[in-house]
């Protein structure tokens, strides 16, 4: 067992972990943070992408004693004050949703997305997409979502 | 003043609102089936076998048993006694043949992936730590692993079987007395017309839903609990009943949050079984989530069919005759509707054209390899396929427009409703308008005129334009016809509308959403039809003791069938507040309108809302004599037929020669979806189900190896396609009410994924024609393309017109040289 302290939604913790527990089953299974979720077991799926200090990650590529030390932000956390990042809303604005299970994940990517680069073209989305796969919109709306929120200055603000 | 804003203001339906559902699924405030932690809840590993067919002949499990926190290990010869056998509930023939299937092997393993053991631990990781202990002896057994080799019988996918047919179905249109005889017409196209003759191959897929399968039984309490990531909540829970003999009063089965199904969550598993015998032998609450590869390897696939065809045309292009071979791989076991797939097929073939003569026959077989069962449009993608490859073949060999010969041959908009060959009556559609609009978003002719110039030029980038214009029935489905294909249920769905007296709206469905957006649909049917807002609708839905009965969520049913249900039970409640309405009003029940949630009294100002009916038959202080307190109301509908959603497809493709790479250049959708409820939802099921249609045309394959072990069993293999992969799409829309539910609504849920194929084929061979080829087998590689251009007319790793020429008679061979091997 390691201890690890590292700060997660800006609450801090502290655990006892296995040292090859994943980042994401730690937040599922130690923290209760089942927003995040796992679609594969070959890094493919990017369900269970978070920011790590501010950088999406996979989570089920990192270890949880990698994140000692580091700010961990999950789609549960994104949210400030009850106000939904841009990105979420125009998820939902966009229909970019159906089933939503790959949803934690392409949001938190394309946040990520959109702070590297604030104003994509629909190939930049596409290719930064490209490592969350979704079985249920056919991307097409989920481009329009981040075309949106960047025509809303969410890369600027985030 | 426009028309739109002379519309009473809360108009819901044909409303795009944003989804209720988004909320919680954008903040990740989901209930997922393994986001559930019960109190000492155990966890469980399966050992599953690695070779597609083996005798077990020892297992030893003492290694696994003693390893760190785990509880037990259960074999098939621990449990033999009262696992029982899953079912299938479709025996297409009253002689199938269908082999017992345990959840847990208990001395021979079927298919590769097949579970053998299974270990109970107090944490998922320990579990899967202590499976890799157990200790299993294999004898292997000759693998049944290819679809032709088994209709040989040369090994046997379940030696006591005696054979690896399941059941030979057949629909003649003769016979029926809907049509006339097909070889007749197939006789007389080969002295005066035109015979297109071609076998196609529609590969195995997997319907690869994102959230892998889980599975929570609670076996403390006086019911047992389920929670499972599954379509048919309902079914299932008869399923428990009648598979471990549990009284079906004693199950409580809940789908919570459910990402996705296609088809795929729509069975009952071993999975689901074991978990609830681990939980009622630990008598601890247990929990079994699956691993991807678990998922590709032993859920159920989709497809997986040779299909031989033979049409008959005049010499100008009428068709006159239709016939259809399927031979369709089951996999190793029936599945719930396993061998019915195909028989979804059947009565589709013919589509939009009016066929005069028609057979269809299916022949289907068990392999070693993952059973088959529903995948997105079940049955309907593969005939569709068929038929639109046919009717584009047609147009090539009399050398006339794809569109063109379509039209020559589809139903005309004045012939509605008509009667199909195969006896079905199509109540509405327009072919005529939605192809038409098609074209003019898609800019057909310029996109022709391009595709000549480059032919001409010999640009190593061919554009190809690729056509369909596809039918298809859903709806799933009037009793009565389920009951005449042998099918074990009905189709009919229920709804209950509960009148809460704070005026809240309740509605509980039937049908078990995994994505489909019923609970924002729902509410905007129950927000007109009860004239109450919008907010103030709760839909319930996917926990049986809530929604007592249903059949569930498939077939693009939920809303032509289970929409139905909760109109005719919103229109009981009005019925049940009328007389209550009238008494407290003083007036005569005669005298009363209903309108936009309130009931008036003819002629005057006096009424009352439909909320303050409800609060005064709560209180019941002031009832008419002889009414029941209370205004809930139950309905259920069954629908007297099939709805017949279409549309025209149309798909560019731009192909480089000299890689064989294809790009997707445009793709247009106008589809027929009768009246929408929401277009932002029909929009988001139609690009959905495009991509998944595309991706079987140009990327998906569930591939086995010699072996019969499955190759593409992880998302690195199996190409489910990406953002980067796929393109934006132009959907619009006509619109032909369908006349079999009061609503007017079709199905859309498959239309997307029914169409998408044969458009997308269409134009990869399109744009190969200049080289002689007229077939490109799917999924349509890079590779495949290639080789079809250098070898000149190969479809991809074997020609698959030489491969089409055993299936018929030697006569008919003869017959059609000339023409199949330009």
């Amino acid at each position: 067992m390691t201890r690890i302290s590292l700060k997660v939604d800006g609450a801090s913790c502290s655990d006892d972990v296995e040292p090859r527990m994943l980042l994401v089953h730690y937040l599922r299974e130690r923290l209760g943070k089942t927003g995040t979720v796992i679609g594969c077991d070959t890094s493919n799926c990017g369900a269970c992408t978070v920011h790590l200090d501010g950088k999406s990650v996979k989570s089920c590529n990192v270890l949880a004693v990698q994140a000692d030390g580091h700010e961990v932000t999950t789609i549960e956390g994104l949210a400030q004050d009850g106000e939904l990042h841009p990105v979420q809303k125009a998820f939902h604005d966009c229909h970019a949703l159906q089933c939503g299970f790959c949803t934690p994940g392409m949001i938190m990517q394309s946040v990520d997305l959109l702070n590297e680069n604030a104003n994509p073209s629909e190939e930049e989305i596409r290719l930064g997409l490209e490592g969350n796969l979704c079985r249920c919109t056919g991307y097409h709306n989920i481009v329009k979502a981040v075309q949106a929120a960047a025509s809303e200055g969410a890369g600027a603000s985030a | 003043m426009t028309v739109t804003e002379d519309r009473p203001a809360r108009r819901e339906i044909g409303n795009a609102r944003k989804r209720k559902e988004d909320q919680r699924l954008i903040t990740g405030r989901t209930k997922w089936t393994d986001n559930i932690q019960l109190t000492g809840m155990l966890h469980l590993a399966m050992v599953r076998s690695p070779f597609a067919h083996a005798k077990i002949t020892h297992i030893d499990t003492s290694e696994a048993k003693a390893a760190t926190n785990v509880v037990t290990v259960i074999t098939g010869a621990d449990v033999a006694e009262e696992q029982g056998g899953l079912p299938t509930a479709w025996a297409i023939t009253t002689d199938q043949k269908t082999p017992v299937h345990p959840s847990i092997a208990v001395d021979r393993v079927a298919f590769a992936g097949e579970i053998v053991a299974v270990v109970v631990a107090r944490s998922a990781a320990e579990a899967r730590d202590a499976a890799e202990l157990v200790d299993v002896d294999y004898e292997e057994l000759p693998a049944v692993l290819d679809l032709k080799e088994a209709a040989t019988d040369s090994a046997l996918t379940h030696p006591d079987l005696g054979t690896n047919k399941s059941a030979f179905w057949q629909f003649d249109s003769a016979n029926a007395g809907t049509g006339s005889a097909v070889d007749e017409a197939i006789a007389e196209a080969r002295e005066s017309g035109v015979v297109i003759e071609r076998e196609y191959r529609q590969q195995r897929l997997i319907p690869a839903f994102m959230e892998p399968r889980s599975f929570v039984a609670d076996p403390t309490g006086e019911q047992l609990t389920l929670w499972s990531s599954t379509q048919i909540p309902h079914i299932v829970r008869f399923f428990l009943a009648v598979v471990l003999g549990i009284p079906e009063s004693k199950i409580r089965v809940i789908a919570p949050d459910v990402g996705g199904g296609f088809g795929g969550k729509l069975q009952f598993t071993p999975e689901e079984i074991i978990t609830v015998l681990a939980a009622r032998r630990t008598g601890k609450p247990c929990k079994y989530t699956e691993t991807r590869s678990e998922s590709l390897m032993s859920g159920h696939h989709g497809r997986d069919q040779w299909q031989k065809l033979t049409l008959a045309a005049k010499s100008d292009g009428t068709v006159t005759g239709l016939k259809v071979d399927l031979m369709a791989d089951l996999g190793a076991y029936a599945g719930v509707v396993g061998g019915g797939v195909p028989i979804l097929g059947a009565f589709m073939f013919n589509a939009i054209y009016k066929f005069p003569a028609y057979q269809f026959n299916c022949t289907n077989y068990y392999t070693n390899k993952t059973w088959v069962d529903a995948y997105r449009g079940a049955g309907r993608p593969e005939a569709t396929f068929a038929i639109e490859r046919m009717m584009t073949e047609l147009a090539d060999e009399l050398g006339v427009d794809q569109l063109e010969i379509r039209e020559k041959n589809w139903i005309k908009h004045e012939e509605f409703p008509f009667t199909s060959v195969c006896g079905l009556e199509y109540d509405s559609g327009n072919y005529e308008e939605a192809t038409a609009k098609a074209k003019e978003m898609f800019g057909y002719d310029e996109l022709l005129a391009e595709q000549r110039r480059r032919r001409e030029s010999k640009d190593p980038v061919q554009l190809g334009i690729g056509v369909s214009t596809f039918t298809e029935m859903c709806g799933l489905a009037p009793s009565r016809v389920l009951g005449s294909l042998n099918y074990g249920a009905g189709g009919w769905e229920h709804a209950a509308v509960r009148m809460l007296p704070t005026g809240k709206v309740e509605v509980v469905t039937g049908v078990s959403p995994h994505g489909q957006g019923h609970e924002t649909a729902w509410s905007q049917i129950i927000a007109d039809r009860l004239g109450v807002p919008f907010e103030d609708v709760e839909v319930l839905h996917g926990d049986t003791q809530i929604s007592h009965k249903g059949m569930d969520t498939y077939g693009s049913r939920s809303l032509v069938v289970g929409g139905e249900a909760v109109v005719k039970a919103a229109d009981k409640v009005i019925e049940k507040a009328r007389p209550i309405a009238a008494h407290l009003l003083e007036a005569s029940v005669d005298d009363l309108e209903f309108k936009e949630g309130r009931f008036g009294v003819k002629g005057t100002d006096k009424g009352m809302g439909i909320a303050e009916v409800a609060l005064a038959s709560f209180t019941a202080h002031n009832l008419p004599d002889g009414v029941e307190p209370g205004l809930d109301s139950d309905a259920t509908f069954d629908p007297s037929t099939f709805s017949f959603p279409h549309g025209t497809h149309l798909c560019a493709v731009e192909i480089d020669t000299e890689t064989g790479g294809v790009k997707m250049r445009k793709y247009v959708a106008v589809d027929d979806v009768g009246n929408i409820v929401n277009p932002l939802i029909v929009a988001g099921q139609v690009h959905g189900g495009l991509v998944q249609g595309i991706a079987q045309a140009l990327w998906e394959e569930a591939v086995y190896d010699d072996a019969g072990t499955l190759v593409s069993a992880s998302f690195v293999d199996y190409l489910v396609p990406t953002a980067a992969d796929t393109i934006s799409f132009d959907t619009d829309h006509t619109t032909s009410p369908a006349t079999s539910n009061s609503l007017g609504t079709k199905g859309v849920g498959e239309a997307g994924a029914i169409a998408s194929t044969p458009a997308v084929v269409n134009a990869v061979v399109d744009a190969l024609r200049p080289f002689g080829v007229k077939d490109v087998r799917m999924p349509c590689t890079p590779e495949r393309i290639w080789k079809a251009i250098h070898d000149r007319g190969a479809g991809g790793d074997e020609p698959t017109e030489n491969a089409a020429m055993p299936h018929f008679d030697e006569a008919d061979v003869a017959d059609r040289t000339d023409g199949a091997s330009a």
